[in-house]
């Protein structure tokens, strides 16, 4: 298939400068042409690329021709010189495994199969100015950007959509379970500065889940609070409060400094005494060496 | 008289030879001075691990401490070599532990190395310092653990762009409690927060780290405490920089970073609030290196700090700069030595900011030392090359991407033919150069004839015909590595050319015009080449001859081929036979 002409028509100009008869495009087996022109040699393909109507497709497997798209990308580009080039009615860019398809002179080259497809790496297509929709595909490899350049640049331009459990600027969410409860909860450690905040707002929230003895005690001082709400839950054999840290363990509440809480607890768990009886008998011990 | 001196002051004269070339040519003096030379030599790098085994590097240097060895083609950072090619540590690091039980240093790039390697180098070596992974892939941060873990007297562990899969953080806190020698840490690449306490633990009681490349998930807000306990960093990396600003948090930092004296390279970035930024003002006037390539920062935030930086030699900054700040980067930073621009968004159809080939001109003028730049930019002009050419013949690095491939001179529409020759006219001492935008076979022609100490060549999208190649496999007499993508080379340059391929390390082709037949008969002429073709629609020879190969790579080798291909490579053998795995 021939280029039609509103491929070339915004760029026509370039092609008299160009000499549009060495870049036309034919099909062929590839190489067959070039062993025909060798003395002369050729250009392969069409450098009238910056037609600002052309869509691109870019695929390993599939077709050749492209179909227009939406999007205005300018590159329509062939990446295998190796064979005869068909661009198809818009420019349209290959992987050179579509491109051999052994089948001389005629029709589209032969959809392939490679075990790996060119991954299209559609982008943020919201990018497009026009407006126009649909994520562009690309050429592998171009620009020669590292990968892991590319995907801190898309994290910073995606933020918006970042799922990350916890955000690193303004809040800490955590889920809060209580046993026998029939939902979770979550809330932002960073709203609490101290586990007396911390363990009053729980007592709020779960008090609808008998937890009226738990949070009755009032507020003493930082360091000996958490042991002594602790204590007296045991004294009821009624709830303890526990979190799983970095590392997915279980750990008692209150063990560490505030901040150093914060960084560690991925969520929290309102254990039953009976079950935190594991965990228990060491804060009693702590209780009473402080006493 | 050779034979008047012992071997000792041989051996002690040798030691003073640190450059492979020297040692190289030494070796080839005498007998006795190979013999000697080769049981002192203690460093040894193989730029292409399939270029020699472990096993022949072993037999000749029985007494090493130091090896970098690289892996992939170059072209594998842009996702064109595919998964599973090849370039596995673990049969070197295999060797390695049986007959240099006093290896100290290993560093690898484009490797594949799996935690089975980590963990066998963590034991095998009792007097590990520096373990260097660059651009490697294919292990967890378990691996990890058992380096920190075992490795007593670890001096350097930098893990700089490898792909690792991050388990989780806990790997850190496996450096023991009275492990202090640690010297140099990178793990910027890694995602996982790592315990902070067992951070700031680890950079108390190593009183000699210099440098310190955190990752992206430590926040500003630690930074001040990290820098605190180190202020004798030479060089370091933030982790995320987004939290909104606060004054403490501010003032910390300030106060932080006033007191890190010594410190000359700074990095990361990532998504920096610019407010930030006036808190590094204080180390700036000493600052010689600044990444700013994660920081999308604008342009005038740019300028006022690199304002700042007068002994700047080297930046790597986002197409944000614009040609406004390039301007300005080139009357403050005189010292400028290497620039790289990257793009911010290098997939969208129009220019996100306003950053054309004047910015490079200006920097080119302005800055006398320029010697290596990278730069990514979406329109360029034969003038524009030409004015670079003549303002700076001191060049040594040139590389250039056009956004669009195949982009005329804007200016004329005609291709870039003339500028990059001035390009290669000019600047003489030239040795790396990758070029974009429309190309004829006459840049090539150019190349060939003034580019003489050339050593390292990237086309994309380029030339005319096998005549392109041929200028240049002909005329570049120092050319070691050739990478070509999307080119219409083919089977004539190649074959013509193909003793030079023997004094090059290697050759890549893809998307060129390379057909299945030419392969063969170069592997059939030129036993000491591995001739591989990297063809995923299945076995070349169920094709015609003539058809091209999809990926070529040939490279020089006293190994012979290898035994690990996968199965999607073939190497082209001496009697003309397929040889798979």
């Amino acid at each position: 298939m021939e280029k039609t002409p509103d491929k070339i028509s915004s760029s026509s100009e370039k092609n008299e400068v160009l000499n549009l008869k060495e870049t036309e495009l034919r099909l062929g087996l590839p190489g067959s042409e070039f062993l025909d022109k060798k003395a002369t040699g050729f250009s392969l393909f069409g450098k009238d690329l910056k037609d600002e109507n052309n869509k691109n497709i870019f695929s390993g497997a599939k077709r050749v021709f492209s179909d227009a798209i939406d999007g205005s990308n300018k590159w329509g580009l062939c990446t295998n010189r190796g064979s005869e080039v068909d661009l198809g009615k818009n420019d349209v860019l290959f992987s050179p495994r579509g491109a051999n398809g052994g089948v001389k002179n005629t029709n589209i080259l032969q959809s392939s199969h490679p075990a790996k497809e060119v991954p299209p790496q559609p982008v943020e297509g919201k990018k497009d100015e026009n407006g126009s929709t649909a994520s562009k595909a690309q050429v592998v490899g171009w620009p020669p950007i590292r990968s892991l350049h590319k995907n801190r640049l898309t994290t910073n331009l995606s933020r918006n959509n970042d799922v990350k459990g916890k955000s690193e600027s303004s809040c800490l969410y955590v889920k809060v379970s209580m046993d026998g409860a029939p939902y979770l909860r979550k809330v932002d450690l960073k709203t609490y500065c101290s586990y007396a905040e911390l363990s009053s707002a729980l007592e709020k929230m779960f008090s609808c889940f008998t937890i009226g003895q738990y949070a009755s005690h009032g507020l003493r001082g930082k360091e000996d609070l958490n042991e002594c709400h602790l204590m007296d839950l045991l004294d009821r054999s009624e709830y303890v409060l526990t979190y799983e840290d970095k590392d997915g363990d279980w750990m008692l509440v209150g063990d560490v400094p505030w901040e150093m809480f914060t960084d560690m607890c991925k969520r929290l768990r309102i254990m039953k005494g009976s079950e935190a009886s594991g965990l228990a008998p060491r804060v009693i011990e702590k209780c009473k060496s402080q006493n | 008289m050779v034979y008047s001196f012992p071997e000792e002051v041989l051996e002690y004269v040798f030691a003073f030879l640190s450059s492979d070339k020297d040692r190289n040519a030494v070796s080839l003096v005498c007998k006795s001075w190979y013999e000697i030379e080769r049981w002192c030599r203690r460093r040894v790098f193989i730029g292409n691990c399939y270029a020699v085994s472990p096993q022949i590097m072993i037999r000749r240097f029985p007494e090493v401490r130091a090896v970098k060895i690289k892996g992939k083609p170059h072209f594998a950072d842009f996702n064109l070599v595919p998964e599973r090619w090849g370039a596995y540590v673990y049969p070197w690091i295999s060797a390695m532990a049986r007959s240099y039980p006093w290896l100290e240093e290993i560093k690898l790039k484009r490797m594949v190395v799996t935690d089975e390697s980590l963990e066998l180098i963590s034991k095998s070596f009792k007097n590990f310092k520096v373990l260097s992974l660059s651009s490697c892939e294919g292990f967890t941060t378990d691996g990890l653990s058992s380096i920190a873990a075992n490795c007593r007297n670890l001096r350097e562990l930098d893990l700089r762009e490898s792909e690792v899969e991050d388990l989780s953080g806990h790997w850190l806190s496996h450096f023991p409690d009275n492990f202090t020698s640690l010297v140099s840490l990178n793990m910027s690449c890694l995602g996982s927060e790592v315990s902070f306490s067992a951070l700031e633990r680890l950079i108390s009681r190593c009183p000699n780290l210099k440098t310190l490349w955190l990752n992206r998930a430590v926040p500003v807000e630690k930074l001040a405490s990290l820098l605190r306990r180190a202020p004798q960093l030479v060089e370091f990396g933030t982790g995320a920089c987004s939290t909104e600003i606060r004054t403490d948090i501010f003032s910390n930092l300030v106060e932080a970073f006033s007191g890190c004296k010594h410190l000359k390279s700074l990095s990361g970035f990532w998504d920096v609030v610019p407010a930030y930024l006036p808190a590094m003002y204080s180390v700036c006037s000493r600052i010689t290196k600044l990444n700013l390539s994660y920081a999308t920062v604008q342009s005038p935030d740019l300028v006022e700090l690199i304002s700042q930086c007068s002994n700047l030699k080297c930046l790597w900054v986002l197409d944000y700069i614009e040609d406004a700040g390039l301007k300005a980067l080139s009357s403050y930073c005189k010292d400028l030595q290497e620039l790289r621009v990257f793009p911010s968004d290098p997939y969208s159809a129009e220019p996100n900011v306003s950053l054309t080939e004047q910015g490079l001109v200006t920097v080119s003028a302005g800055c006398p030392k320029l010697q290596s730049v990278l730069y990514f930019c979406r329109q360029m002009s034969n003038a524009a090359l030409i004015a670079i050419a003549r303002n700076r013949p001191n060049l040594i690095r040139f590389r250039l991407c056009i956004i669009e491939p195949q982009a005329p001179d804007y200016l004329t529409l005609e291709p870039l033919d003339t500028g990059f020759g001035a390009i290669v006219e000019h600047c003489k001492e030239l040795r790396r150069l990758s070029l974009s935008g429309l190309l004829t076979d006459r840049v090539f022609e150019y190349i060939g004839t003034h580019a003489k100490k050339l050593e390292m060549l990237s086309l994309a999208f380029a030339g005319d015909s096998d005549l392109g190649l041929h200028h240049v496999l002909s005329g570049c007499e120092s050319l070691r590595k050739l990478e070509i993508r999307d080119c219409p080379f083919g089977d004539r340059a190649l074959l013509a050319n193909a003793a030079k391929l023997e004094t090059m390390r290697s050759l890549w082709m893809s998307s060129c015009s390379v057909s299945y037949g030419a392969c063969k008969l170069l592997g059939q002429k030129m036993p000491n080449l591995n001739v591989e073709v990297i063809d995923e629609r299945g076995p070349p020879d169920s094709r015609p001859e003539s058809i091209s190969v999809e990926k070529l790579y040939v490279y020089r080798t006293v190994a012979g081929p290898r035994a690990d291909k996968p199965d999607f490579v073939w190497t082209m053998d001496e009697d003309g036979a397929l040889r798979f795995s």
